[in-house]
């Protein structure tokens, strides 16, 4: 009797465990590299880290982000370097979170934190500045009234070092070469930067996986 | 079987108030049962596919289905420019109102135990507990079933669009078809009950679960009568009507707001109405133990248990059975429920024959073996010759 055997399946299933996670009541956490709404980080002494090179502009599929920068005052420097980000605007109606500004960002300055759940009742309100998107004195992103905040999640901003350094060398990769504290946490090295790293996560040989392929550039 | 024993002795003021008391009980009962099927529905399909389903209306979720009934009737009413206006607003009305009916000659209590007949006591008069019991009876709801095709098919013409045309002209086609098995499986427990009244077939059941016509018919009718009734319904794995895949909605793509929902009523209170005809063509009705005395009480609870397992195993089908094709659809229908039907119902009409007029057994059913394998070997003959004229189409092809 094949045919009846589904009906075994379903009748057993009443009293198997479900598997739903009731959304608002309940959430299952995030990963750990989460993309949700940005923010704009700070040094420690309070400088901004955006320098206004509009690279995150340029990279942005979206088109979502102007950025126009401007020289620092001399008397009252916002960042470190020449020049800083003078308007920083992210519009949430075209963003869709693909992250390549936080890659693209030469001083981390722009990272991604998991929250996602905040809306709109207007086309104005969906644009961003730097008066939402800079973090407070305490490195803590801002939180807006409208935006649904929960226990842990600016804590997890994806404010990672990357595993690459910033000079691109892997041989400093993990290794800070500026002020990380604002950022939360240094991620994981990712294989595939050297290659006897990968080979010893694969458990390889040499000879299987020889070198002077283009991954081990360095 | 002479009716219902509250008309005979004349109709006066207080036979109207107890008609209209049973009008508006059942109404509002049906009402109620469908609000909770729909509710029934969803739960069980998701406890069967490990989800939770709808829990935040009320306790447990129950008042979702009055939640969603209360936002059906806020939300525009759309008809589409093609529609013809008429009877794309008639169309919904016939689905319900024939849904409604079938209902009214179910008997839903009274006990038929002991010699009793089935009558309970409402103010000093004797009447069944259901709202009629036409000599007609199991013929009408056949008949409330063939008219709800005409919601399906004049909604699916008058929606002016192709896909609730698509939709209606397979939901006619497929419950013409299953209303030929599932008249055939009606007509073997009218042959043994000896009378078309909904009353008196539960009375011909009374006395132990051995008179249940499951049983004294063999259990081919009962089975017969279940998928036929399942395709009637339009319910998985016979709901091609709506296969959303293919037809978007079915023939109520273009209906919205509370037109959509009189379908929606319709379609569940017919799960409900089916169900109650099967337990009383099947399962004896109201038949069951009485304890401790309340004879009107229990009757009614075994009713609604049965009726309960019934929407249970319909919840069952659409949580396991895949849709069938067309064709699958067609060829179950055609080839096999209605010949097993037919010789099934030949075979119960000889016992029956034969019992009457007190026939020679070997020769009623010598000639009746006889008469089935050249009827058989007919068909398969005939299935065979059309199987191969479909494969040789498909081989032009």
């Amino acid at each position: 009797m094949g045919y009846l055997n589904g009906f075994k399946v379903t009748f057993l299933k009443l009293f198997e465990e479900r598997v739903t996670t009731e959304y608002p009541k309940e959430k299952r956490p995030k990963p750990a590299r989460f993309h949700g709404r940005h923010v704009l980080n700070r040094y420690e002494d309070g400088m901004e880290k955006c320098i206004g090179c509009e690279l995150c502009a340029g990279v942005c599929p979206a088109k979502c982000i102007y950025v126009r920068g401007a020289d620092n005052p001399e008397t009252a420097p916002v960042s470190p370097g020449e020049r800083y980000g003078y308007v920083y605007e992210i519009n949430y109606l075209r963003c869709i979170h693909c992250d390549l500004c936080v890659e693209a960002c030469p001083t981390e300055a722009i990272t991604e934190s998991k929250l996602f759940e905040f809306s709109f009742t207007n086309r104005t309100d969906a644009i961003y500045t730097k008066a939402e998107l800079v973090v407070d004195d305490e490195g803590l992103p801002q939180r807006q009234p409208w935006e649904l905040w929960h226990d842990g999640d600016d804590l997890a901003t994806s404010g990672w070092m990357r595993a690459t350094a910033s000079s691109g060398n892997p041989d400093y990769q993990n290794q800070i070469s500026w002020s990380g504290e604002l950022g939360y946490g240094v991620r994981d090295p990712e294989i595939g930067q050297h290659l006897s790293d990968v080979r010893d996560e694969a458990d390889v040989s040499e000879e299987q996986y020889p070198s002077g392929d283009s991954r081990d550039q360095h | 079987m002479t009716g219902d024993p509250l008309y005979l002795d004349g109709v006066d003021l207080v036979d109207v108030g107890i008609m209209a008391v049973k009008v508006i009980v059942a109404f509002t009962f049906l009402l109620v049962a469908t609000m909770f099927m729909v509710w029934f529905e969803r739960k069980l399909i998701s406890d069967m596919q490990n989800r939770i389903g709808p829990n935040v209306a009320g306790p447990w979720g129950l008042l979702q289905t009055f939640a969603d009934g209360v936002k059906f009737f806020f939300k525009e009413d759309l008809r589409p420019e093609n529609a013809d206006p008429l009877v794309f607003r008639l169309a919904p009305y016939i689905s319900a109102v024939t849904a409604f009916l079938s209902f009214a000659v179910v008997p839903i209590g009274g006990s038929f135990s002991g010699g009793s007949s089935g009558t309970v006591t409402i103010f000093g008069r004797e009447t069944y507990l259901q709202v009629a019991d036409p000599p007609i009876g199991i013929l009408f709801l056949l008949a409330m079933s063939s008219i709800a095709v005409y919601g399906v098919m004049l909604a699916g013409w008058a929606s002016g669009s192709k896909y609730p045309l698509i939709g209606s002209v397979r939901a006619s086609a497929q419950a013409i078809s299953y209303e030929a098995a599932l008249g055939m499986a009606t007509v073997v427990v009218v042959v043994l009950a000896g009378t078309l009244s909904t009353h008196g077939i539960v009375a011909a059941q009374s006395g132990g679960f051995t008179r249940w016509f499951l049983v004294s018919s063999g259990i081919v009718p009962f089975i017969v009568f279940l998928i036929a009734a399942t395709a009637e319904l339009n319910r998985p794995p016979f709901d091609l009507v709506e296969a959303e895949q293919e037809l978007v909605g079915g023939f109520h793509t273009e209906y919205s707001s509370i037109r959509f929902a009189l379908f929606f009523l319709a379609e569940f209170m017919n799960v409900i109405t089916m169900s109650a005809i099967m337990v009383t063509l099947f399962f004896g009705g109201p038949a069951g133990p009485i304890f401790f005395g309340m004879t009107w009480f229990w009757p009614t609870i075994w009713f609604l248990l049965k009726v309960l397992a019934f929407l249970f195993v319909f919840v069952w089908f659409r949580a396991t059975l895949p849709r069938l094709r067309y064709d699958q659809l067609m060829h179950l229908g055609w080839k096999l429920l209605i010949p097993l039907i037919l010789f099934w119902l030949m075979f119960i009409s000889l016992k029956e024959l034969r019992a009457a007029y007190d026939w020679n057994w070997v020769v009623t059913y010598g000639a009746a073996v006889v008469a089935l394998a050249i009827g058989a070997s007919l068909l398969v003959a005939a299935l065979r010759a059309g199987d191969r004229a479909y494969q040789e189409e498909l081989e032009e092809v």
